[in-house]
């Protein structure tokens, strides 16, 4: 008997590496050269619009595709030729694929039984997975009895009764709607802190999930890994236009570097925030992209042409960033007025909060925004960064 | 219903009565009549009898009837295991070699079954597969004619699973056998059940090849049946055929009630 597949469970504090994963079918590359790591215990998000590789790389983890080159590893182990049975992990998919002829315990029990854990320790197993997912009342239903928010649970449950040593988990909330979702969210990050050795990689193309549950975010877009850092990384300093815009929406404005931390737009000068390494910075005079998140951008008075005039926050901010547009769009969100701005050629979206008298459309506007809420992405980064 | 008005509704039906009314069920009423009469000239039959019911359900035509339903569980059942295994191994199959296959469990269907009764006769009729005069002959040939229909069905309710089953079984460290234990074949039952009904109504029915197998000792009713009504005794013939009719649906209704406590969605 294989030593390998009778195991009952994978090593506690399995990490996952991808290790140049290349996975193409008929002649179409889905996924290009990934090389990832996760950390044991870490979350990994895969965020990405689809088609863009994040699914197909959670099934490269799982077993289901074969890369046509590169290699999987998890806990140290090269898997990459292991079948799906034999690699210890457990998943949690979009539709839940709860088994439904059997019952909410029989689904749970399925994994250790076909791991042949021993009978007396199969119902404590049991228990202890629907209690940690709330389900304990629920065991002798059968599936089509429970809600999606409950199926969702027992799935999870199922996944951690067989106490893998990662967890993958495709679009798990993406059937659920806004209020489950954000309950549920909260519930998995519960769980992981209830089970902090188990890796999680998460695929979903929802940033709001990614940077909740998250260690580390890793970006693809058309089956290349575009960007990989903390959450806050990613949003606060993005390397590329595709992680700046797929991830907080942000305004990307076409501008002339100048001296560091400054740049002209059009007669304009603005000041910014340049990248970290001053190497990776444009050179000045040259073409750069700057990013400006829309929740940063505040409205102003519109006869403001400079520091010290006008409103009390213009004034307050010697040197503020001003751009001065005409509205194109009001939509009320309830919190906040999306105002889409046509200015210096750029279509702006700014999110103000609470405005008592919102600009109308074809109003003159200012729109202005801190220093350090403009990011000067790094130069010559047009397609995917080579992250660790 | 789509149609909306009191009056489009009445006349609806009223097309539905006179167009499919005496296609479908006024011959299946005409045999029932003729089974209880001796004498038909008139526009009804005459002289209301219990004797060919009292004919059809001793001796050879009890015999038959076994030798039908026996027939018939036999093929339907190899057809089963046969056609739920093809489509289980064609499913892995792409391209040119799914065709081919597709193509050969077609073959019984598109060919006239009489070609089929003729050439297992021609086949089997020396040693070493020396099958000719027995009941095995005739339990093949109906074998060969029905697992297409159990080899398409299963098929297309394959093709219609949801592959997220199997891939969280796998996940879950189920071996491929436990996958189609414990998973797919229990999710494939109401289909299953449904080929099987479908095999065994077929084979009940099937006369033009058995026609060209049957033993003098395995008279399968259809048989018997078309014997009768060459003889001229058409109303004895109309006893066996609701002999037939009858047996076919309370084996019908009982496998679709193991169906319904089979399907779970």
């Amino acid at each position: 008997m294989d030593p390998a597949a009778d195991r009952t469970d994978t090593p506690q504090g399995a990490g996952i590496r991808f290790d140049r994963v290349t996975v193409a079918y008929g002649g179409t590359t889905v996924l290009d050269a990934l090389d990832l790591t996760v950390e044991p215990g870490e979350v990994m998000a895969l965020l990405g619009p689809s088609g863009s590789g994040k699914t197909t790389a959670l099934r490269a983890v799982a077993g289901f595709v074969r890369p046509a080159s590169g290699r999987v590893m998890i806990g140290g182990r090269d898997v990459t030729d292991l079948p799906p049975y034999k690699r210890g992990i457990g998943m949690v998919v979009q539709q839940y694929a709860l088994f439904p002829h059997l019952r909410v315990d029989q689904n749970v029990a399925f994994g250790l039984k076909a791991r042949r854990t021993p009978r007396g320790r199969i119902a404590a197993r049991v228990t202890e997975a629907l209690e940690m997912t709330g389900m304990a009342g629920y065991a002798r239903r059968y599936p089509r009895e429970l809600s999606g928010g409950q199926q969702q649970r027992v799935a999870i449950a199922r996944a951690l009764a067989i106490r893998p040593g990662v967890l993958l988990l495709d679009e798990p909330l993406s059937a659920l709607d806004a209020r489950l979702r954000s309950g549920m969210l909260a519930e998995l990050s519960r769980l992981h802190r209830e089970l902090p050795d188990v890796s999680i990689l998460y695929v979903t193309h929802d940033q709001i999930e990614a940077l909740t549950l998250a260690d580390r975010i890793a970006v693809l877009d058309q089956a290349r890994l575009q960007d990989c850092g903390t959450p806050h990384e990613l949003y606060r300093t993005p390397r590329t236009e595709f992680t700046a815009t797929f991830v907080g929406n942000a305004n990307l404005l076409r501008v002339r570097a100048g001296e560091p931390g400054s740049v002209s737009l059009d007669a304009t000068t603005l000041r910014v925030t340049a990248p970290d390494d001053a190497s990776t910075g444009p050179a000045a005079g040259a073409e750069a992209t700057l990013c400006v998140r829309p929740h940063a951008l505040r409205i102003t008075d519109a006869k403001a042409t400079g520091p010290a005039a006008g409103s009390p926050e213009a004034a307050a901010v010697p040197g503020a960033n001003i751009l001065h547009g005409t509205v194109t769009d009001v939509q009320w969100r309830g919190h906040t007025h999306r105002l889409l701005v046509e200015a210096h050629g750029h279509e702006l979206r700014a999110d103000v909060g609470d405005l008592r008298q919102p600009p109308r459309v074809g109003d003159d506007v200012a729109l202005t925004f801190d220093a350090e809420d403009g990011v000067l992405l790094p130069a010559g980064l047009a397609g995917g960064v080579p992250v660790g | 219903m789509l149609v909306h008005s009191r009056k489009g509704r009445w006349t609806a039906w009223l097309f539905f009565f006179v167009l499919f009314l005496p296609l479908f069920a006024l011959p299946f009423l005409v045999v029932v009549m003729a089974s209880f009469a001796t004498h038909w000239s008139g526009a009804f039959p005459s002289h209301a009898t219990f004797a060919h019911y009292r004919d059809v359900t001793h001796g050879d035509s009890l015999h038959a009837l076994t030798t039908s339903l026996l027939t018939a569980l036999a093929a339907s059942l190899l057809a089963l295991v046969i056609g739920t295994w093809a489509a289980l191994a064609a499913e892995r199959l792409r391209g040119a070699a799914r065709r081919v296959l597709d193509g050969l469990f077609m073959l019984p269907v598109a060919v006239p079954s009489v070609v089929v009764g003729l050439s297992l006769l021609v086949a089997f009729s020396q040693p070493p597969f020396l099958l000719n005069g027995t009941a095995r002959i005739v339990v093949l040939a109906h074998t060969v004619l029905v697992t297409a229909f159990a080899y398409q069905s299963v098929s297309a309710a394959l093709s219609r699973l949801d592959p997220a089953y199997e891939q969280s079984a796998a996940s879950l460290g189920a071996r491929p056998a436990t996958v189609l234990w414990r998973i797919r074949i229990p999710l494939l039952l109401p289909s299953l059940t449904a080929a099987a009904g479908l095999c065994f109504a077929l084979s009940m029915g099937e006369l033009s090849a058995t026609m060209m197998l049957y033993p003098p000792d395995w008279v399968p009713l259809p048989v018997r049946i078309y014997g009768a009504t060459s003889r001229g005794s058409l109303f004895e013939g109309a006893a066996l055929a609701v002999v037939l009719m009858l047996t076919t649906l309370v084996v019908l209704l009982g496998m679709s009630r193991v169906r319904t406590r089979a399907s779970y969605r």
